[in-house]
C-alpha cells in the first residue's frame, strides 16, 4: 500500500457558478488501494469525485481549477479527451442504473459496444462478471433483461459494466447505500478484491463502512480537505479536532 | 360511525358518476364505429379494395388507387417528418434550454396550433405554385408539416422523462454525448415515441383539407411523385358531397376501410411494442 | 469534553462509566488505607469490615465491563470514544486485582492480631500512604484527561520500590536477630509486599490513562514517557 501513487490531486477548486463547492484539495491516492471520503452532507465529496473523471464540468455553469494527475499526467491538461479519460477513469453510482432496454449481457458489454470494440464479447461480459460476483447467479439467463435483478444484483451488474471498459481507478459513489445490508456486504467484499487490480476511491456516509473497506480515510468538511491518513488512525486517533468531532458523532 | 356510511355513500356516488361519464364520452365513440361498421360493410368487397373508381351508376369500382395514394403519401410525409420531429425533439430536451431551443419550441407551439387546411394552403403556396401542377410531394409536404409539431413537442417530453442517471452511466463509461443521445436515451424512449409516431402517421392519414389543393386528386393508379394522386379521405369527402347514392354508399364503404386500416396499424404496432417491452422489460 | 454528542443518551452512558470508574477507584482507595490502619492499629474488626466491602467493588467490575460491552456492540464507538471504553475495559481489571490487594492486607493484619506487636510501623505506613497517593493521582489523570499527571505516577514508583526495599531488609535483620519474631516480621514482609504490587497496579491505570489522552501506547519499556 506505501507503493506508487495513482492519483494526485493538487490545490483542486470547483465551483457551481459563484458557488465555492471545493477549496484548495490536495491529495494523493496509491495504486491498488481503497481511499473512503467521508464527511458531512453538502461538504463536496460528491463533487470531488466527479472533478476526477471530469463529470463535474457537464453540469452547466460548472467550473474547476487545478490538477488531478493519473501516473503523473494531468487529466486537466488542454488536449485531454474527457470522453477516452472516462474509460481509464470509471464510475458506479449511488442507485444502480442498468440500461433498461438492454439484457444482462448487452448491458455489462454496452460501454464496449458503443465505443465501436469488435472483438469476442462474451469472453469479456463472463470475465467482467466473475470479477464482480455475479456470473454464478445469471450465467443462465445472460438473455434476461437487466430491470429483472435486485437491487444489489444490479448494483454488481453496473459495476461489471464499468469493469468491461478496463479502467484503472474506480469511483464509487456511495454504491451501497441504496442497498440492504446482505447486498452492502457483498459490494464490500467485492471491493476487497477489486482492489489488487483496480484503484478505488470510494465516497461514503457511513463511516462505518469507511472503516470496513478503505486503506485511507479522507475527512472533507465545507468543502476542505481537513485530514488525511491511515483508515486506522482517522478512527482510533485522529489529528484534527475536527476529524475527532464527526468520527465521534458531535456533529453530522 | 355515521362518518363512516356518509364517505361510503359519498364513494359509492363518484364511482357511479365518473362510470356515467365515461359512458358519455365512449357512446359517441362506440356509435360513430357502429354507424360507420354498419353503413360501410355492404359495400366491401375484395374488388373494392382493389379496383379504380367507376362513373356513376357503373356497378363495381373500388378505392385501390386511393388506399395506395393514402399509403404513399403518408410514406413520403414520414421520409421527411419523422427524422425532422424526432430530431428537433431530441434537440430541444438535449440542448434546447438556450435562447434558440426557446424559438423552436416556440415555433412548433404555434405551428400545432395551426388549423389543417392553413397548412395546406402553405404547402400549395410553396410547393405546387413552384412546380405548377398539383403532387404526390405536395401533400407529402403538408402532411410531413402538420406531424413535425407534435412529434417534435411529444419526443422532447419523451426524451427528459429518461433519468438523468442512464445519461450518467453513459458518459461514465466513455460514451460521446451525442452517441449517448442516440443510442441510449433515444432507445431508452423508443417505446414512446413509436406510439408518437403511430400517432402523427393515424393523423396524417386521416386528414382532407390539406390534401384538397396539394395532391389534389386522381381517378387512376398513380406511383410518380410529381403527379396528382388519390387519397382516401380526399375520395370519400368528393364520394359524399356527390348527390348520387351509389356514392354515398362507397363513401362509408371507403370511410369503413379507412378505419380498418389505420386501426389495424394501430394494433400491429401496439403487438411491436409489446414484444420489444417483454423483451426489454417484464 | 469540548463538545457533546449529537445522541445525548451516548454522552450520558459514557458519563454513568466514568462514575462508576470514579466510584470503584474510590471504595479501593478508602479499602488500603483502611487496611493498612487495621495492621497499625490492631484493629480486626475493621480487618473484616475491609474484607467484606471487597464484594462491592467485585460487584462494580462485573458492571463496568458490561457498561462497556454494550458501549462497544450499540454505539461503534470512534477515535477518543473508543480509547476511553477500551481504556476502561483494562483499567477495571486492575482496579478489581488492587481491592484483592487490599483484602491480603487486612488478612496479614489479622494474622498479626494473633501475636503480640512486633515495633513501630512508620515505614510501612509510608508505604501505604504512597500507594494510595499513586492511585489518587492516576484516578485524577483519568478525569482530568492529564497525561503529563499520569506520567507523573508512572515515575513516582521509583519511590515506592525503594521504601519497599527497605522495609524489606529491615524486616530481614530482625529475623536473623530474633527467630522468636520470624512469624509477624514474615506477615509484615507479606503486607509490604501487597502494598508494593498495589503501587504496580496504579502504573498500569496511569499508563492507559497517556494511552488514552494522547493515543500511543506507553506499556513497554522500550517505550516508556512519550517523547
Amino acid at each position: 500500500m506505501n507503493g506508487p501513487i495513482k492519483l494526485r490531486v493538487e490545490r483542486l477548486q470547483a465551483r457551481f457558478g459563484d458557488h465555492h463547492v471545493l477549496r484548495d484539495v490536495t491529495l494523493e491516492v496509491p495504486a491498488s488501494s481503497v481511499m473512503a471520503v467521508i464527511g458531512p452532507s453538502g461538504c463536496g465529496k460528491s463533487t470531488f469525485l466527479r472533478c476526477l473523471n471530469r463529470m463535474h464540468e457537464l453540469v452547466p455553469g460548472a467550473s474547476s481549477e487545478g490538477g488531478v494527475y493519473l501516473d503523473g499526467e494531468d487529466l486537466y491538461r488542454r488536449g485531454v479527451d474527457p470522453v477516452l479519460l472516462r474509460r481509464r477513469v470509471g464510475m458506479v453510482f449511488q442507485r444502480p442504473n442498468p440500461f433498461p432496454t438492454m439484457s444482462i449481457r448487452d448491458n455489462v458489454a454496452a460501454g464496449l459496444k458503443l465505443n465501436g470494440f469488435r472483438g469476442r464479447l462474451d469472453d469479456v461480459v463472463e470475465r467482467c462478471l466473475r470479477q464482480a460476483a455475479l456470473w454464478d447467479e445469471v450465467k443462465d439467463r445472460l438473455r434476461a433483461p437487466a430491470t429483472s435483478l435486485s437491487g444489489g444484483q444490479q448494483q454488481r451488474l453496473c459495476i461489471a459494466r464499468a469493469l468491461a471498459v478496463e479502467p484503472e481507478v474506480l469511483l464509487m459513489d456511495e454504491p451501497a447505500s441504496a442497498l440492504d445490508p446482505v447486498a452492502t456486504a457483498k459490494i464490500e467484499e467485492l471491493m476487497h478484491e477489486l482492489k489488487e487490480r483496480y484503484t478505488i476511491v470510494i465516497v461514503t456516509h457511513n463511516m462505518q463502512q469507511a472503516a470496513r473497506v478503505s486503506d485511507r480515510t479522507a475527512f472533507f468538511y465545507m468543502g476542505e480537505l481537513v485530514e488525511a491518513g491511515a483508515t486506522e488512525k482517522i478512527f482510533t486517533n485522529p489529528t484534527e479536532q475536527r476529524t475527532e468531532d464527526y468520527v465521534t458523532g458531535k456533529f453530522g | 360511525m355515521k362518518a363512516l356510511v356518509l364517505r361510503r355513500a359519498v364513494n359509492v356516488a363518484v364511482t357511479v358518476a365518473c362510470g356515467a361519464m365515461v359512458v358519455f364520452a365512449v357512446a359517441p365513440l362506440g356509435s360513430l364505429l357502429w354507424l360507420v361498421v354498419s353503413k360501410g360493410v355492404a359495400g366491401l368487397s375484395l374488388s373494392f379494395f382493389t379496383a379504380l373508381p367507376t362513373p356513376v351508376g357503373e356497378p363495381g369500382g373500388g378505392v385501390g388507387n386511393a388506399i395506395l395514394g393514402t399509403a404513399m403519401l403518408v410514406g413520403l410525409a414520414c421520409l421527411v417528418g419523422l427524422p425532422l420531429g424526432i430530431g428537433a425533439g431530441v434537440f430541444l430536451a438535449e440542448r434546447g434550454d438556450g435562447p434558440f431551443g426557446r424559438a423552436v419550441r416556440f415555433t412548433a407551439e404555434v405551428f400545432s396550433g395551426v388549423p389543417s387546411i392553413v397548412i395546406g394552403i402553405v404547402a400549395y403556396g410553396i410547393v405546387v405554385v413552384a412546380m405548377r401542377r398539383f403532387s404526390m410531394i405536395a401533400g407529402a409536404l403538408a402532411l410531413a408539416l402538420l406531424m413535425v409539431p407534435t412529434l417534435a413537442r411529444s419526443t422532447e417530453e419523451l426524451v427528459r422523462l429518461v433519468p438523468g442517471t442512464l445519461r450518467e452511466a453513459s458518459l461514465a463509461l466513455g460514451v460521446p454525448a451525442w452517441k449517448t443521445s442516440l443510442r441510449v436515451v433515444l432507445r431508452t424512449a423508443a417505446g414512446g415515441i413509436l406510439t408518437a409516431v403511430l400517432l402523427a402517421i393515424a393523423r396524417a392519414a386521416g386528414e382532407t383539407a390539406p390534401l384538397l389543393f396539394t395532391s389534389l386528386n386522381n381517378q387512376y393508379w398513380n406511383v410518380r411523385p410529381d403527379q396528382p394522386t388519390a387519397s382516401l379521405t380526399v375520395q370519400i369527402f368528393n364520394y359524399a358531397i356527390s348527390p348520387y347514392e351509389d356514392w354515398h354508399q362507397k363513401a362509408w364503404s371507403a370511410a369503413l376501410v379507412l378505419l380498418l386500416l389505420v386501426g389495424s396499424l394501430n394494433l400491429l404496432a401496439r403487438l411491436a411494442l409489446r414484444r420489444s417491452a417483454a423483451g426489454g422489460r417484464a | 469534553m469540548t463538545t457533546a454528542h449529537t445522541d445525548k443518551a451516548y454522552d450520558r452512558e459514557l458519563q454513568e462509566l466514568r462514575d462508576k470508574l470514579l466510584a470503584m477507584g474510590g471504595k479501593i482507595e478508602a479499602a488500603i488505607a483502611g487496611s493498612v490502619r487495621s495492621i497499625t492499629e490492631r484493629d480486626p474488626e475493621l480487618a473484616r469490615r475491609i474484607k467484606s466491602a471487597d464484594a462491592e467493588v467485585n460487584r462494580l467490575e462485573v458492571e463496568i465491563d458490561d457498561a462497556c460491552r454494550r458501549l462497544l456492540a450499540l454505539r461503534q464507538p470512534a477515535a477518543s470514544d473508543l480509547r476511553f471504553i477500551t481504556t476502561a475495559l483494562k483499567i477495571v481489571t486492575d482496579l478489581e486485582r488492587m481491592g484483592d490487594l487490599a483484602v491480603n492486607v487486612a488478612d496479614r493484619a489479622l494474622d498479626l492480631h494473633q501475636a503480640p506487636p512486633l515495633g513501630p510501623l512508620h515505614d510501612l505506613t509510608s508505604l501505604a500512604e504512597a500507594a494510595e497517593a499513586q492511585l489518587a493521582k492516576a484516578l485524577d489523570a483519568f478525569v482530568q484527561r492529564d497525561a503529563a499527571r499520569a506520567e507523573e505516577v508512572i515515575r513516582g514508583d521509583e519511590l515506592l520500590d525503594a521504601l519497599y526495599l527497605k522495609i524489606f531488609n529491615e524486616l530481614l535483620a530482625l529475623m536473623m536477630e530474633d527467630s522468636r519474631a520470624i512469624r509477624r516480621a514474615t506477615a509484615l514482609m507479606f503486607a509490604a509486599k501487597h502494598l508494593e504490587r498495589f503501587g504496580d497496579h496504579a502504573i498500569n491505570v496511569a499508563e492507559m490513562v497517556v494511552y488514552m489522552v494522547r493515543g500511543t501506547d506507553v506499556r513497554h519499556p522500550r517505550s516508556r514517557l512519550a517523547p
